[in-house]
């Protein structure tokens, strides 16, 4: 709020004033309850939701891709960087979600400050485009894979995957090991997929 | 910036001035702080679980307390199409009897196994009255884990009331039968030919499973309700009748003559140890005893002929009769268990009944004659006080941790609270309408929590928006900590809330189980990895091993089905992740979908009648691909040579 002239700040004060007595009036006039009762009715209540679905308790079941990725000490940057875009929430839903999980080494061969960069709160939206290009809402299996099959990924584009050898490429990373997850699979990828520039 | 606040603030006490003037109006019945007594945040969890029974509906529903929240309903007695409770190959053995397969159930009254008196939280018991059975709940799973039938009864309705360390459950019945003796006689030779039966559950302690001990032959009574003793009355168990008069007809009136029927006290202990010294007679009567086999995840149907029954003639010092005034309906043990309350509901006195001067009677023999052999105690020998004008019908009595009584008013609507030891009533309280039963969480055990008192109302009429003429019954929660009882909350019910349990949230939440691990699911028909799906004909039969998880079904294409084979899907939700149920729904289907937990098995048959594309898909919305969880079966003609054949992904 602006700050008042002092002319406007008593004015506006002998308004609350009055108007706090008038309402007092009336209000005990309708009212016959004891005073005790009127400090109950004006209790203020915390409606706020305590947590996404990341924060449920739960032992018993097997870990979803993020308690998998948060466990592994090669994806610590992915991690950070799935907290900073406020996806952690989404990738603990029941999905079902593809995850290429680039390691700490990927994003430590990105240029110079790079992650830093993508890591501020403004570039947000940019980081959220980069990590969305890594999770496909889908379960891929390696044993169904085709060769040149493209896959959608969450922020809309595509990635495609090539044979080679018997290995398999996604983009130009490859993908050196898979984790089934709860909700999905993680295939670990040593390069940071770039989505293509915006339209 | 500052116009619009102060055109907020005239909005707010203009609003606040309506508001408060259109209260008084129309004057609220409840206290200004009910709603902040009853309001459990977004989020934030119940204190205590209530389980009430669904009578006609034959289930049981979990509410939360204070809130009044329904949390689920649990099948038990019914068939339940959403789940395939009842439907499906493995729970279908679950709702066998000796009269066949029975689809519902009349359930009553919900008991929570006991140790030391108080409930703890392992089981949850509940009788069927119609075809007298007795199911075990876990609520571990929530689950119906096993339902016996009780031979030689009919209206199970004295029932399941467990003994103070769960060693048994104790049920009676309403109706007499001919039981020993020829089994088609003339309705008019009842007091000849009719007999009542008391049948002492056993309990296994480390499982739960349950067993027909022995049963008592009593004389042509209707008894109507039960209470184990506790403390002191341990090792007794208390019954109501009506109908000493033994009449067959028009009960109405004819059941309603005499001015005092009975209270039946039984020694359980002593019946054990007739049954232990061989005093009992072998009875050829033909029950079902079911229950879930947890390793195969499959219920299992076992049909049993043979049955103790103890003659009170043989047994001397078992069981005694106290007269009791006028048609009484509930029995109430007071925590310490040295005052039972039986409520006449055609009385205008509560008589309550001295557990020490009970047994002072039985040792000073002071009896005022016998009926059919069983000696009837002397009233006034065994009476600890009355408590005098409390209303009109009383039904049921609760209990809280004050010493304080409650008891329910049928006709006079309202509960009525009264202090044990002087027998004055203090308080009252209308509620709406018609209650029945009552319960004050743990306010049948040794320890209850005088906090609430629920009040399980039969009748609705105008509570709530009409919905036309079949109205939900209505459970009220009414504050019981004070002086006097304060009404917080009416919510509406599922079926008949017959009676109720409730207990501290901690007791139950902490074992309640998440998944079903795979590990351990030994179901012939399961399967444990996508690889192991299969389909197999064996004449025309077919079984098809299939699996689920997000978000695909294996195998989603099928061919080789044809008119006139009996298919059995046999699904298994290989999710190992909590509240990720899949569905199975399969057009056309006579039967039901299913509804599968992760890491069970579950078996739908199917008859397919038509050549045809039939479409299956996942019924329960389980990720954001559950719309393409989906697939076809081909059946061809009944004398076609379409070979079986499945895939995936072909």
């Amino acid at each position: 709020m602006k700050k008042m002239t002092f002319r406007k700040r008593i004015l506006y004060r002998s308004f609350l004033v009055i108007l706090f007595f008038v309402s007092l009036t009336i209000y005990t006039g309708c009212k016959s309850e004891s005073a005790e009762e009127e400090q109950q009715e004006e209790q203020v209540v915390d409606n706020t939701p305590k947590g996404g679905q990341a924060s449920v308790q739960d032992e018993s079941s097997e870990q979803d891709v993020v308690k998998v990725a948060v466990a592994s000490p090669d994806h610590t940057i992915l991690v950070t960087a799935l907290k900073a875009a406020g996806l952690v929430d989404v990738m603990a839903s029941s999905g079902p979600y593809t995850v290429f999980a680039p390691v700490n080494a990927a994003f430590d061969a990105l240029p110079t400050g790079t992650v830093d960069n993508l890591l501020k709160p403004e570039n947000k939206d940019a980081l959220s485009n980069v990590l969305q290009y890594h999770v496909a809402v889908a379960v891929y299996k390696d044993v169904y894979f085709k060769d040149g099959q493209k896959l959608g990924m969450a922020n809309g584009e595509n990635v495609v995957l090539t044979k080679n050898g018997d290995k398999w490429k996604i983009n130009d990373a490859n993908i050196v090991g898979s984790v089934m997850a709860s909700n999905g699979i993680i295939y670990v990828i040593d390069k940071v997929l770039l989505p293509p520039d915006k339209k | 910036m500052k116009n619009i606040n102060l055109k907020l603030f005239a909005a707010v006490a203009l609003t606040s001035v309506v508001l408060g003037c259109g209260q008084k109006e129309k004057k609220s019945v409840v206290g200004n702080d009910a709603a902040s007594k009853v309001y459990v945040e977004p989020g934030k969890y119940d204190d205590f679980y209530m389980f009430t029974s669904g009578g006609f509906s034959g289930q049981v529903n979990v509410y939360g307390l204070p809130s009044g929240r329904l949390l689920k309903v649990l099948p038990v007695f019914s068939q339940n199409a959403e789940n395939g409770y009842g439907y499906c190959e493995e729970t279908k053995p679950m709702l066998m009897t000796s009269h066949g397969f029975v689809p519902w159930g009349d359930a009553h009254h919900p008991a929570l196994s006991k140790t030391d008196g108080n409930a703890d939280g392992r089981w949850l018991f509940i009788n069927e009255n119609n075809t007298p059975r007795i199911a075990r709940l876990d609520l571990k799973t929530f689950t119906t884990a096993e339902i016996i039938e009780i031979p030689n009864s009919s209206g199970n309705h004295p029932s399941p009331y467990p003994t103070e360390n769960t060693e048994y459950v104790i049920a009676g019945t309403r109706f007499s039968i001919p039981i020993t003796g020829n089994l088609d006689v003339p309705i008019s030779s009842y007091k000849e030919n009719f007999q009542g039966a008391i049948s002492l559950i056993k309990v296994d302690k480390e499982s739960g499973k349950m067993s027909l001990a022995t049963q008592i032959l009593v004389p042509p009574f209707d008894f109507d309700k039960n209470r184990a003793g506790k403390g002191v009355s341990r090792d007794w168990t208390f019954f109501t009748c009506y109908n000493s008069e033994e009449s067959h007809t028009m009960f109405e009136a004819n059941a309603s003559q005499n001015d005092k029927d009975f209270v039946l006290a039984v020694n359980w202990k002593k019946a054990e140890e007739y049954l232990a010294a061989g005093k009992a007679k072998d009875m050829n009567s033909t029950y079902y005893h079911n229950y879930m086999d947890e390793s195969t995840q499959s219920a299992v149907s076992e049909k049993i002929t043979t049955q103790k029954m103890l003659d009170p003639k043989d047994c001397p010092g078992m069981i005694y009769f106290m007269p009791c005034p006028k048609s009484p309906h509930g029995i109430d043990v007071s925590p310490t268990g040295e005052y039972i309350v039986a409520s006449g509901k055609l009385a205008s006195l509560i008589p309550v009944f001295s557990y020490d001067k009970m047994i002072k009677a039985i040792e000073g023999k002071k009896f005022d004659g016998d009926a059919f052999g069983i000696p009837i105690l002397k009233y006034e020998e065994v009476i600890a006080g009355e408590v005098q004008k409390p209303g009109l019908g009383p039904l049921h009595t609760e209990f809280d941790d004050k010493g304080f009584a409650y008891t329910s008013m049928f006709l006079s609507s309202e509960i009525v609270k009264w202090k044990l030891g002087t027998w004055e009533v203090v308080d009252r309280i209308p509620v709406y309408y018609s209650i029945g039963h009552l319960m004050v969480p743990g306010g049948d055990s040794k320890n209850p929590f005088g906090k609430y008192v629920v009040a399980l109302n039969k009748i609705t009429k105008d509570r709530y928006l009409p919905t036309g003429p079949e109205l939900s019954q209505s459970a009220q929660l009414i504050d019981i900590s004070g002086d006097k009882m304060k009404l917080l909350l009416d919510f509406p019910t599922i079926g008949e809330p017959h009676y109720a349990q409730a207990v501290p949230a901690d007791l139950i939440m902490k074992n309640s189980q998440k998944i079903y691990k795979l590990e351990d699911n030994h179901h012939p028909y399961a399967v444990k990895n996508e690889s192991e799906t299969k389909v197999v004909r064996k004449g025309n039969e077919v079984h098809v091993y299939m699996s689920l998880i997000r978000s695909h079904i294996a195998p989603d294409n099928i061919e080789g089905f044809k008119v006139g084979d009996v298919v059995y899907f046999h699904v298994t939700n290989l999710e190992q992740d909590w509240d990720v149920p899949h569905g199975f729904a399969i057009k056309g289907c006579n039967n039901s979908e299913l509804l599968i937990m992760p890491g069970e098995t579950r078996t739908i048959k199917w008859e397919p009648l038509e050549v045809g594309i039939f479409p299956f898909y996942c019924s329960d919305f389980c990720s954001a691909l559950h719309q393409e969880m989906q697939g076809y079966a081909r059946v061809s003609p009944k004398n076609s040579n379409t070979p079986i054949k499945w895939s995936l992904n072909e």
